[in-house]
């Protein structure tokens, strides 16, 4: 477990600051990106640009700038050249909303995955799996801001069913589930199909194992034996795919949703940032989301060995 | 002498229905090589090959998009009317009508699927739009599948050094999700452009597209050449003296293809939507070039007043991405029906 927790944490911090060495450089790179000129606006004068980009510190070489602006992120002290806001509060202020579309989204997702995954597993061929396939295939060629937008047109537009966009904090819990309903229903529908059709061929593949067969035999109804083995058994890749998706949507990949719902969440901030080019959010964005993906990542191997104690935690 | 029909694999004869226990008897058929029977299969599923003739029509229809403009509809893509009128049905109607709004579809040949607001014909920006995404999505596609296969190659075969540079390579841009990376790099490449290649060029796009999703086949590729270099083939062709490259393109390739075959249409379906994706938050094509993603998005933003213009390019991407995931589905139920492959965006 020690080796676990150890080789984990070193090939994160790896990934960490290999991805904000490369964020840092993609704009580096590019040869029209002048930062100062963005800070100091559009009339700035020629001597204001260069007081802008010296106090900045954009005329020092790359690694010094690199250096200076991961100090002040873990320092909490950076600030965005838009507004001039400190981004790490910016993030912490931000972090609820995105929390409060992601995660009721990832468990309507996951429920109505495993869900509808048996009950077309269970009845292959029939109406039902048909069905499914057709969501399936719908969900991933569909762009969600197409879906977005069309529902909002019909249900908050048309028919004035759901408000038209917008945030309640979860202070006031109904309001909170009625703007977020529709936000919800988007994320989770374009997963459900695809997350479902993977379930329902590992449970077609589990069911003709040996282990089912002696289930059945030494007494177990067709429901435990469904449940308890096959089931829990085919649960495993889902749970790997269920981490990395959730983990970079918590990390801001839900900028798309938050973007059409206008939703103040990290997503739409990274979305503004990456609109002006502004580097210290989108580099605090990167940073945020690869946490994610390392943690879930974890997480899901940590998980793995405690539903078949056969996997060892090996790193 | 001829072969006695009785003795003839089933279907092998031209013209002659294949019998359903044609599935069981595959097996012990010797005449018909993978390729064939993978096509055959293929050829049976009657859903796909009508959704690739979709495809194919839409395709065409695209590409033809010049000859509607001149002899049909008679106006151009970026050609804007904003004081002219159409006829529609007896009555002489304002293309756009003085508060703004422009005209619906009018199922003629002008304004087959009405107006923008700026009075241009949707129906014409709509089959140039189809040619840019569609252009996009196969251009990104060539570069992830030639740039895919040769990293996966590379890694899988020389291990060592090359691996040791590819691999964090590819796990780097697989790490981050799509549409944030794309969007990125979009944006700022969008500004100045690369070298010669102007900000606005169609290039751009297709090059992001294509980088960010080479991991997704170059990391399957890897595994697969790590597993094929180990086996007795490999071998024998490497005690026969062959070469690193010898054997990689005439012994390796040919036994990985029918992976990389399967990730084509996969690949074709997620350029096209990563374009839409990336033209909607401002960060794909770039005007004055219009594609399905950059119409949509321009729609939505008046979507409650004229609906049309968000709903006829949605509609078309999806009904084009809709037609080459059922393909690909299709394809691969072809090549290896247990396969299973799967992609974020």
């Amino acid at each position: 477990m020690t080796r676990f927790v150890v080789r984990r944490t070193l090939s994160a911090i790896a990934l960490l600051f290999a991805t904000s060495v490369v964020v840092f450089g993609i704009f580096e790179v590019i040869p029209s990106y002048n930062p100062a000129r963005a800070i100091a606006g559009r009339n700035a004068t020629q001597t204001t640009v260069q007081e802008v980009a010296h106090k900045f510190g954009f005329d020092k070489p790359f690694y010094v700038q690199y250096a200076n602006t991961m100090k002040l992120i873990f320092t909490g002290q950076v600030i965005d050249y838009q507004d001039q806001l400190n981004v790490v509060d910016q993030f912490r202020q931000r972090f609820g909303a995105t929390l409060s579309l992601v995660i009721p989204a990832g468990i309507l997702w996951l429920l109505a995955a495993v869900l509808l995954g048996s009950i077309s597993a269970l009845r292959v061929g029939r109406m039902a799996d048909r069905a499914l396939m057709v969501l399936a295939i719908l969900g991933v060629s569909i762009p969600i801001f197409l879906l977005a937008a069309v529902l909002l047109y019909l249900l908050a537009f048309k028919t004035t069913i759901f408000p038209n966009t917008g945030y309640v904090g979860i202070s006031d819990p109904v309001q909170w589930a009625y703007h977020l309903i529709l936000p919800w229903f988007c994320i989770a529908v374009l997963s459900v199909g695809f997350y479902s059709r993977v379930l329902r061929s590992n449970l077609l593949d589990m069911v003709n194992q040996d282990f089912v067969r002696t289930a059945r035999a030494k007494g177990l109804s067709r429901r435990q034996v469904f449940v308890r083995h096959v089931l829990r058994n085919s649960l495993m890749p889902i749970i790997t795919m269920f981490g990395l998706d959730f983990a970079t949507l918590l990390g801001g990949a839900a900028l798309v949703t938050e973007f059409v719902f206008n939703i103040p969440g990290v997503g739409q901030y990274e979305a503004q940032a990456i609109g002006n080019l502004d580097v210290p959010p989108i580099l605090v964005g990167s940073l945020f989301t690869a946490f994610f993906v390392v943690l879930f990542g974890a997480a899901a191997d940590v998980l793995y060995a405690l539903l078949d104690p056969r996997i060892r935690l090996t790193g | 002498m001829a072969l006695d029909p009785l003795i003839m694999p089933a279907g092998a004869r031209e013209g002659e229905p294949i019998p359903p226990e044609a599935e069981f008897k595959e097996d012990y058929t010797p005449a018909i090589g993978p390729w064939k029977l993978a096509l055959r299969r293929l050829r049976r599923n009657k859903v796909a090959l009508a959704f690739l003739g979709l495809f194919v029509l839409i395709l065409i229809v695209c590409l033809l998009a010049p000859v509607y403009s001149a002899d049909i509809a008679h106006i151009g893509p970026d050609t804007t009317n904003v004081t002219g009128t159409v006829k529609v049905g007896g009555h002489v109607k304002d293309i756009v009508s003085p508060q703004g709004l422009p005209i619906g579809p009018t199922w003629t040949t002008h304004y087959l699927f009405g107006a923008d607001t700026e009075g241009r014909d949707v129906a014409v920006r709509l089959l140039y739009g189809g040619r840019t995404s569609l252009e996009i999505g196969f251009l990104a596609t060539a570069i992830i599948i030639v740039f895919g296969t040769l990293f996966g190659l590379l890694a899988g075969y020389f291990r060592g050094i090359v691996d040791a540079v590819l691999r964090p390579l590819m796990e780097l841009i697989w790490s981050f999700p799509p549409v944030i990376l794309g969007v990125a790099v979009g944006t700022a490449l969008a500004l100045g452009g690369i070298g010669p290649i102007k900000g606005n060029s169609l290039l751009i796009p297709s090059f992001i597209i294509g980088v960010i999703y080479i991991p997704y086949l170059g990391k399957p590729i890897r595994g697969e050449v790590l597993r094929l270099r180990e086996q007795d083939f490999v071998e024998a062709a490497r005690a026969q003296g062959m070469g690193p490259w010898r054997i990689m393109v005439s012994e390796i390739l040919p036994n990985a293809a029918s992976t990389i075959i399967v990730f084509i249409p996969m690949m074709l379906a997620y350029a096209i939507l990563l374009e839409a994706y990336l033209s909607f938050l401002g960060a794909g094509v770039q005007p004055p070039n219009a594609s399905w993603g950059t119409l949509i998005s321009d729609g939505i933003q008046i979507i409650d007043t004229t609906p049309h213009l968000a709903l006829v390019p949605g509609a078309m991407l999806v009904l084009a991405v809709l037609s080459i995931n059922i393909l690909g589905d299709g394809v691969r139920d072809a090549l290896d029906p247990r396969a299973q492959v799967r992609i974020k965006t």
